[in-house]
């Protein structure tokens, strides 16, 4: 009886089988997602140490607070929860691919990955929009006593302190740090959601030619899923330490 | 391939069940960030008033980091379906990923102590007010940067 039980409990090492129950293939993509996600956890503790370090950042409120197509309207946090929304629901329906998968049904895997792939497109727009809005539009700044015209770039930031000057506030120079880690981690996220449309593509491509059908599993999708539940879990934190806090 | 079990499927079968759960999940992440959205905007009408409540603004952060914690519990345990994996593998992945609280705690540590160094004449470099402002490229209105 005793013996039974032990051979039992350890029979999850005992070979001939994966002591995980995972296949490799997901073992490897969870420890490559481990991998990854200290990467982006460096880049953002760096953020958070270099913000720590200095005496003023940037208010976010005042950086991101402009909507397509409603001009100078002051509107904090709205396009980046229209961004956070699509990235959500773009995952809800990557999960309900993998889950059609798993019932072998071509059909309901390939409307899944259609509208996970579109939904990433639509953050990748959203996202491209909001780049080229803060590097095109000009805001006042006061440099060495006269007034300049500035974007918000790896080099240049013009939301420091506020001073007074010829009678009214005007922003002096921020820190350049800003820039550097909005666009490098945004950037480096923005990178990861092109990178899991591009294999969500290809996903759906292997789908329509049945090659899952062949194989008699629907595996692929399960990893490609990883990837992209992944994208949208970091975003949960650079949605959090750039926009919220 | 063969002996493995997909556990995912197992505990709640093939059909509705699963994907009830799935919605369930997509709401909770949903309700979770629309609060965030309204304690973020709290903390942006808080900031502009007269006097900003320094440590109201510091308890509202606070709680919208545990909701983003909460997020990303869900988003792994249900969409990336660990919850449903045998323990050994989860623990396999949650226990490097506890490196992150002291990394977290080090790091900013060392960030304000920069701050403390940067703002006094304890460090090796001059204080603040000491620094020669360097000079910035002029940039007219219209032009690139």
């Amino acid at each position: 009886m005793d013996t039974a039980v032990a051979k039992t409990r350890s029979s999850w090492w005992n070979g001939g089988r994966s002591p995980f129950n995972v296949s490799y293939g997901k073992l490897m993509m969870w420890y490559f997602l481990m991998s990854d996600s200290f990467t982006f956890g460096a880049f953002l503790i760096s953020y958070g140490t270099i913000r720590f370090s200095l005496n003023s950042w940037v208010d976010h409120n005042y950086v991101f607070n402009k909507f397509p197509f409603t001009g100078e309207a002051n509107l904090p946090l709205a396009f980046v929860s229209l961004m956070t929304f699509i990235l959500i629901f773009s995952s809800v329906t990557m999960v309900l691919a993998v889950h059609e998968g798993h019932r072998m049904n071509r059909k309901g895997v390939e409307k899944w990955m259609i509208l996970t792939i579109l939904g990433g497109l639509a953050f990748l727009s959203c996202q491209a929009w909001e780049w080229t809005h803060l590097i095109t539009s000009r805001h006042e700044v006061l440099v060495d006593g006269a007034i300049q015209y500035w974007g918000t770039t790896t080099s240049h930031n013009p939301w420091g302190p506020q001073v007074l000057y010829n009678g009214h506030l005007v922003a002096t120079p921020g820190p350049v740090a800003f820039g550097g880690y909005f666009f490098g981690i945004t950037g480096f996220h923005g990178f990861h959601v092109f990178s899991g449309v591009v294999i969500n593509v290809i996903m759906l491509i292997k789908t329509s030619r049945g090659d899952f059908d062949k194989r008699g599993h629907y595996e692929m999708i399960e990893k490609a899923g990883l990837y992209w539940h992944f994208v949208d879990l970091v975003w949960v934190f650079v949605f959090l330490c750039f926009y919220l806090i | 391939m063969s002996a493995i079990t997909t556990t995912h499927e197992a505990g709640a079968g093939h059909g509705a069940a699963q994907v009830k759960r799935i919605w369930k999940a997509f709401w909770i992440l949903l309700v979770i960030t629309i609060i965030e959205l309204i304690l973020g905007l709290t903390i942006y009408f808080i900031d502009k008033q007269a006097n900003p409540s320094e440590t109201m603004i510091h308890f509202l952060k606070g709680v919208i980091i545990i909701l983003s914690l909460a997020k990303a519990f869900y988003i792994i345990s249900i969409f990336m379906h660990m919850g449903d994996e045998i323990r050994n593998f989860i623990m396999s992945v949650a226990i490097p990923a506890t490196l992150f609280i002291w990394f977290i705690f080090a790091f900013l540590f060392d960030g304000n102590s920069f701050k403390n160094l940067r703002n006094t004449d304890a460090g090796s470099h001059p204080a603040i007010e000491n620094v020669q402002p360097h000079t910035v490229p002029v940039i007219k209105e219209g032009e690139k940067n």
